[in-house]
């Protein structure tokens, strides 16, 4: 994992170049030769250890959720005129009067050939529900993953370039009180100041949901972007702090490096040492950062998904936890765990290619 | 040229650019608002209203999310609503007293044996796509729950005493049962079309949502649902008791009941209901906005407290750990008899429930009970304190302490999820504590499991009780008990008593209306005085509603009752739209040029500030040279 390796980078400070420094001349075919093997090796142990992780997820999402003590048949009738034998054909077409050896085993034996299971609430595979949730989840946590990454950055660049300015002060102070609101309460307060309206500010934006079902073609589009807009600014609002935080302590840790002061020195503009030198330096941790959060895109944000009304998997999550609908919480848990390893097995993948130190 | 600036310093020219990116994102705030194609500071009623001119929709806000639009395995009330407006039921529940009515069965009578019942189905239903629906339709429908195990998951409880079901002509229904049963006229399972129907193969897995319209013969045609987002309805104008007056209706999710609330006063919905109500906050918030009308009508839940009596399986075997000093009727009254109802409702329900006492909640007259003056359990703590000493639990410091020397002290069971429960808790640790009582709030999310395995001395019961009150009864019977220990089963807290289970049969068994309202009070009475459970409160069900989209809409009951979760369709079927008739949707063009003059201005102020930003750029690294 590299989620805790934030190596600082070779200096590069060439006075003749302006842009990172170059490979090098061209190095012997032996080395060159050792350091593909080495790091082909570091990819396989990599890979290999990922499988590892996924493989114990996956026992492990079969009794994390066993543990909620519940009666998910009970819950799912509750209130509706049930029999004694309606009640014992829906545990039994559940699987819930087989012992729990035989569930298990079924479980892990389905789940390796792809399948995750029957809905109990929804009579229908789990892998269906989760493709359909999956774009809703995708498109509203990925457009904000990268509006929060970009803000986060170029405000973390800022604010540490300018340390100890009055809007270093500023940005970090409101970064971190947005870092510190829950966001359903920032959602909420949203809708009703931009949906709803307050005083002189017209509601202008949807109280939630993904469309308003009237329109088709590109109108849908526009609509669909008009939705995003709140829970967008929302997630966005509350993310980008994290960002901004790592970004301005990594770039913090650079300036005072010699090889800035080599850069400024050779009569660089302090824009170009910025943006040329220290800002690719100070990257790599945010690099990290950036993957792990690439990660969380897919498990949604429960949260925020729940005030918009988003019907994606964090929704599904939600539900599928208040009966609790087993086959379904299970899956979801092990799609969002496989995220967030196959990101970070990728970010180890791709972090030698950018700091050639790590995986020797 | 080469310039030095101190690492540290604010730069004016990064000020230029940081006004020019608010400039950008200030407008780009302002050219999105015109998107909706709302000008700016306008309300937009309009926004529930249908895109097509003319047509009028009317939008519910819901919060629970459909499980199956297959009405052989919908459990969830969303659903079950959903299926009651797509398919006919034999009878229906008049909106004024619930007495049942034709529905797709113009009448029904029973043979002098009581074991054979005739129903007349009518010859002017027709399914959406032009077919007849006859007798054939639902007698097929109840073979098939009575044959495939999968096709009897949601409705397999009505056809557990049915012994076969025959259609000997299309307008005759001949169902034979093995016993009789008085709630023939209250079978809530919908009647699907055979010709579609018989050709699916697993019951299990289809659920109903690959082909739209779906083909009904309710009082709306299904067209249209998006997992989680909506479900779209529009009405059916050949529907035999008369078209809907609404063209469409839309149950639209939303899954926090706040932005719900929202979205009513924003005019995005027309009508928005609690789960089961909205809260007192949520209520008083709304009371008085221009159109909108807070609806309470009487609920159709009863709050109750129930005890232990002694967990048992089905052969009488015991299980669970209740506390013994319930099994003392003098002990569970002396509780019942230190619960200051009036303070409950008043602080607790905030003035929105109802006095409780019978099982069966007052919206149902036919049914309804109180107890005598001599009967009634009222607040009295002195009284309380003297059962408790005549029981053997005497005041011993500030404990009761029985005669093993323990003290008494009780756990109640209550859903963490329910703020009422919580609130509850307190008083009632207070009132009984001071009666020397100890009480342990246990809430949790699901209370089934401990509830199931008789591990709990009390718990906040409550059950939502149909026009027929056949189930809610049933579970109190001794057949309703689990056949193993801690296994659910349909048993509500474990009561077994052969006085009550007779009574229970006989009224099943009772045709005659009167006479089986009369049975259904005796077994509110024996509920009653047997102290196992203490009916608290009726919550009122609180809804609303936005008057300038709805003229008027029927209550159930009619002279002041709920809208949402009505038993029949009565609410959206006889909806009508204010100023119907005077094309009330002339937005939805204007909505599309909005939304593309929006989107534009967003797009060229981007681009414009994104041209000012690369400009800039390009003169930095001109300097540089």
């Amino acid at each position: 994992m590299t989620a805790d390796s934030t190596p600082a980078l070779v200096k590069q400070a060439d006075a003749d170049t302006e842009g990172p420094a170059p490979a090098g001349p061209a190095a012997a075919r032996g080395p060159r030769a050792r350091n593909t093997k080495a790091y082909l090796r570091y990819v396989a142990a990599k890979i290999l250890g990922a499988a590892v992780s996924l493989f114990a997820v996956l026992v492990t999402s079969f009794f994390l959720f066993r543990l909620i003590p519940s009666d998910p048949v009970k819950q799912m009738t509750g209130g509706r005129p049930i029999s004694a034998e309606q009640l014992q054909s829906l545990r039994h077409q559940f699987g819930l009067d087989q012992p729990m050896w035989r569930q298990f085993t079924s479980y892990v034996g389905d789940a390796l050939t792809g399948d995750l299971g029957t809905s109990y609430q929804f009579h229908a595979p789990v892998m269906d529900k989760i493709v359909e949730a999956l774009p809703a989840t995708l498109l509203l946590t990925g457009t904000a993953y990268v509006l929060y990454s970009a803000l986060g950055i170029w405000l973390g660049t800022r604010t540490a370039w300018r340390n100890g300015s009055t809007s270093d002060r500023f940005n970090t102070a409101l970064a971190l009180t947005l870092y510190s609101v829950p966001s359903f309460w920032l959602g909420l307060l949203l809708i009703i100041v931009f949906s709803v309206g307050i005083g002189p500010i017209p509601g202008m934006f949807p109280t939630g949901g993904l469309e308003s079902g009237n329109e088709t073609g590109f109108a849908y589009v526009l609509d669909v972007a008009h939705h995003m807009v709140l829970p967008v600014i929302t997630l966005v609002a509350v993310g980008y702090a994290q960002t901004l935080l790592v970004m301005r302590s990594s770039l913090l840790d650079e300036m005072g490096s010699d090889y800035l002061t080599t850069a400024r020195a050779k009569g660089l503009r302090d824009d170009a040492v910025r943006r040329k030198h220290a800002v690719p330096n100070a990257m790599l941790p945010t690099f990290t950062l950036m993957f792990v959060n690439l990660g969380h895109v897919v498990a949604g944000q429960i949260l925020v998904e729940t005030v918009f009304s988003w019907p994606g998997l964090g929704g599904l999550f939600y539900q599928g936890l208040s009966v609790p609908d087993l086959p379904l919480v299970q899956g979801l848990f092990f799609v969002f765990a496989t995220a967030v390893i196959l990101a970070n097995t990728l970010a180890d993948v791709l972090y030698p290619l950018l700091d050639p130190r790590v995986g020797r | 040229m080469v310039e030095r600036v101190p690492p540290h310093a604010a730069q004016p020219r990064s000020r230029l650019r940081v006004l020019l990116a608010s400039g950008a994102a200030a407008l780009g705030l302002a050219a999105a608002s015109v998107v909706p194609g709302v000008p700016l500071g306008a309300a937009s009623p309009q926004q529930a209203q249908a895109a097509d001119s003319g047509r009028t929709t009317l939008t519910v806000a819901v919060a629970q999310s459909v499980d199956s639009l297959s009405p052989f395995l919908a459990q969830k009330l969303m659903s079950t609503s959903l299926t009651r407006l797509m398919y006919d039921f034999l009878t229906n529940y008049d909106a004024k007293d619930n007495h049942a009515i034709p529905g797709l069965a113009t009448k029904w009578e029973p043979s002098a044996d009581k074991l054979t019942w005739t129903y007349t189905i009518r010859s002017n239903s027709k399914w959406s796509d032009g077919q007849q629906a006859t007798a054939e339709d639902a007698a097929w429908t109840f073979n098939k729950i009575m044959t495939d195990e999968a096709a009897g998951q949601a409705n397999g409880s009505f056809v557990t005493n049915f012994k076969k079901v025959t259609a000997p002509s299309p307008t005759k229904l001949v169902i034979e049962l093995k016993e009789p049963q008085a709630t023939m006229a209250a079978l809530d399972v919908p009647i699907v079309p055979k010709h579609l129907w018989d050709k699916v193969g697993d019951f299990s897995k289809f659920n109903n949502d690959t082909k739209f319209p779906i083909v009904g013969n309710g009082p709306f045609i299904l067209t249209d649902y998006k997992v989680d987002q909506y479900v779209k309805l529009k009405a059916n104008k050949d529907f035999w008791r008369g078209s809907p007056k609404f063209d469409e209706v839309v149950f639209k999710t939303y899954k926090d009941q706040d932005a719900a609330v929202a979205a009513l006063r924003k005019g995005e919905v027309s009508f928005v209901a609690g789960s089961p109500a909205l809260t007192p906050a949520q209520a008083n918030s709304l009371k008085g906005e221009k159109n909108i009308k807070v609806n309470e009508g009487p609920g159709r839940r009863f709050f109750a407290l129930a005890t232990n009596p002694g967990a048992q399986t089905k052969d009488g075997k015991k299980f669970g750990n209740g506390n013994k000093a319930l099994l003392d009727l003098k002990v569970r009254q002396a509780l019942f008899l230190s619960i200051d109802r009036d303070t409950l409702i008043d602080k607790v329900f905030q003035g929105h429930a109802v006095n409780g006492a019978g099982y069966i909640p007052p919206r149902f007259p036919a049914y309804k009970w109180e107890p005598s003056a001599d009967q009634k359990l009222g607040y009295d703590p002195a009284k309380a304190a003297k059962l408790l000493d005549q029981a053997g639990y005497k005041l011993k410091g500030d404990q009761r302490v029985g005669k093993d020397g323990k003290p008494l002290d009780l756990r109640i069971l209550c859903h963490a999820t329910d703020p009422n429960d919580k609130a509850i808790g307190k008083y009632l640790k207070e009132w009984w504590g001071k009666l020397g009582i100890g009480l342990k709030v246990d809430c949790l999310d699901d209370v089934s499991v401990p509830w199931y395995a008789g591990e709990y001395d009390l718990a906040f019961d409550g059950w939502s009780v149909n026009p027929d009150p056949d189930f809610v009864l049933g579970i109190h019977t001794c057949a309703a008990l689990p056949v193993k220990a801690k296994e659910s089963a349909t048993t509500d807290d474990f009561i077994c008593d052969k006085t009550y289970d007779e009574l229970y049969k006989k009224q099943l068994a009772e045709y005659d209306p009167a006479k089986r309202a009369d049975i259904v009070k005796q077994m509110q009475s024996w509920l009653y005085d047997s102290g196992y459970m203490n009916v608290i409160a009726y919550p009122n069900a609180v809804e609303a509603y936005r008057t300038d989209q709805i003229k008027s809409i029927t209550t159930m009951p009619e002279a002041a009752g709920n809208i949402y979760g009505q038993d029949g369709y009565w609410s959206w079927w006889s909806a009508v739209p204010a100023g119907s008739g005077d094309g009330t949707d002339s937005d939805s063009g204007s909505s599309s040029t909005g939304v593309v003059i929006g989107i534009v201005v967003v797009v060229v102020v981007l681009a414009g500030g994104g041209f000012l930003l690369m400009r800039r750029r390009r003169t930095t690294a001109d300097d540089r040279e």
